[in-house]
């Protein structure tokens, strides 16, 4: 007989109290390779009012594109001390901020490349299961040919690609709802 | 199932891929009987996509990132924290029954009074300086855990008039990949509160959110000590049928 999986339920106002030990806002270590940046960001709900009490996942591959996982078979070098894990809750404000590297493309489906992306997991007191979204990178000429963001329809795609705000600095904020509302996948 | 077009069917054929929920034993986003979900939930349809290398892989953790913790939540103050010692242990496994194994389980919850150690819980009850109120660990190879703690009392919420939750335990897995990520809550049997509970409550299935209902177990019931309860966790699995269809 096959299992299923356990029902999801909200994280709640408290998850600091648990998830405080694996939060984690620098996800390259200083001496890791490729290009550095730092990401910020506001999470705000569908009256547009900052949500103080949501924990935003990355994970992520290195600068080459493989991940620290080991499914991941591709013959590329591994970037000893990078996981590719970040973890961090958002301030009274809503907001949050990451620093990490940009990572290399990793395969999409039937032997496309995918354009670099984070995979985000958004957790929140309100919030019933996860959601998942991903983060793109501005001005990345593989975001065309990206075969999950061409499954996204075109007006909404801006949501998923980060705004360039200033040297090295990316933004993407998270809105729950309204008309720029974040894509959100189901995988 | 995913319609996107042969590149899509490539990959599921040459990737295995996790399978998707059950109809009706996951939460919808839109459960308005808790009402912080009003708007803080999706109005768009989330966009389904075939699971990539960036989904079928996930963070990986060992006991040297959990060191600084513990599984027993009683040992944690210089003292003994106060109310009923219990624990609670279970397996984590996969949706064929597959142990999940060295996995990272975060636990946390309110101590016997019903009050978390947080700065936003106003909760006019005693807090306990001996009980912080977290444990993490490691599912050993058969995919057991463990945790000892203590029983947590029910506390009031502002959801709706003379609101209470009943007595849970939060948990925090993993699993291997990102796509087995799980947050969700253990609740205690006979619990008169899980009537009233929109968040129990959140599911068409009755038996899925049954299987959110620890159960009293005589097996790990330690004599003069602790009561003990038996939770087990299931992730996503693998889709194996992928290959028969
Ligand atoms: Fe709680």
């Amino acid at each position: 007989m096959r299992l299923y999986a356990t029902t999801s339920q909200t994280v709640g106002p408290f998850f600091q109290i648990g998830l405080q030990l694996l939060m984690n806002a620098d996800i390259a270590s200083p001496d890791g390779l490729g290009e550095r940046i730092t990401l910020e960001g506001q999470v705000l709900d569908g009256d547009r009012i900052a949500i103080p009490d949501a924990v935003i996942e990355i994970w992520q591959a290195n600068a080459e594109g493989k991940y620290a996982h080991p499914e991941d078979s591709q013959p590329k070098p591994i970037d000893a001390g990078f996981r590719g894990y970040g973890r961090v809750e958002t301030d009274d404000n809503g907001f949050f901020r990451i620093r990490t590297i940009k990572p290399g493309r990793t395969p999409g489906p039937g032997g496309s490349l995918q354009a670099p992306h984070l995979e985000v997991t958004v957790f929140m007191r309100g919030l019933m299961k996860r959601l998942v979204t991903r983060i793109y990178f501005p001005g990345d000429a593989a975001n065309e040919n990206d075969l999950v963001l061409n499954l996204v329809p075109e007006a909404r795609r801006q949501t998923l690609i980060a705004r360039e705000c200033g040297e090295g600095v990316l933004r993407w904020d998270v809105r729950m709802q309204g008309d720029d509302e974040t894509v959100f996948f189901d995988i | 199932m995913i319609q996107t077009g042969d590149s899509a069917l490539t990959a599921r054929s040459s990737m295995e891929v996790y399978g998707r929920p059950r109809g009706g034993t996951q939460p919808e986003y839109r459960h308005l009987p808790y009402r912080s979900c009003e708007k803080r939930h999706p109005t768009h349809a989330l966009i389904e996509i075939p699971h990539t290398l960036s989904e079928i892989t996930g963070p990986q953790f060992t006991l040297e990132d959990i060191r600084k913790s513990s599984c027993d939540l009683t040992k944690q103050g210089s003292g003994e924290p106060s109310g009923q010692r219990i624990v609670v242990g279970g397996q984590v496994l996969d949706e064929d029954g597959r142990p999940v194994r060295n996995s990272v389980i975060e636990m946390w919850q309110a101590n016997a009074a019903g009050r978390y150690m947080h700065r936003w819980d106003q909760h006019h009850a005693p807090l306990d300086p001996n009980f912080p109120g977290r444990g993490h660990t490691l599912t050993d190879d058969s995919g057991h855990y463990r945790f000892v703690t203590i029983k947590p009392g029910s506390y009031p919420w502002s959801n709706h008039h003379n609101a209470w939750r009943p007595a849970h335990l939060h948990f925090s897995l993993f699993g291997p990949a990102f796509a087995t990520r799980l947050v969700t809550q253990m609740y205690f049997p006979g619990d008169p509160l899980l009537p009233f509970d929109p968040i129990y409550n959140c599911t068409a299935d009755e038996e899925a959110r049954k299987r959110l209902v620890s159960s009293f177990d005589w097996d790990t019931t330690i004599p003069d000590i602790a009561l003990g309860f038996h939770f087990d966790l299931i992730l996503r699995g693998r889709n194996a049928t992928l290959f028969e269809e």
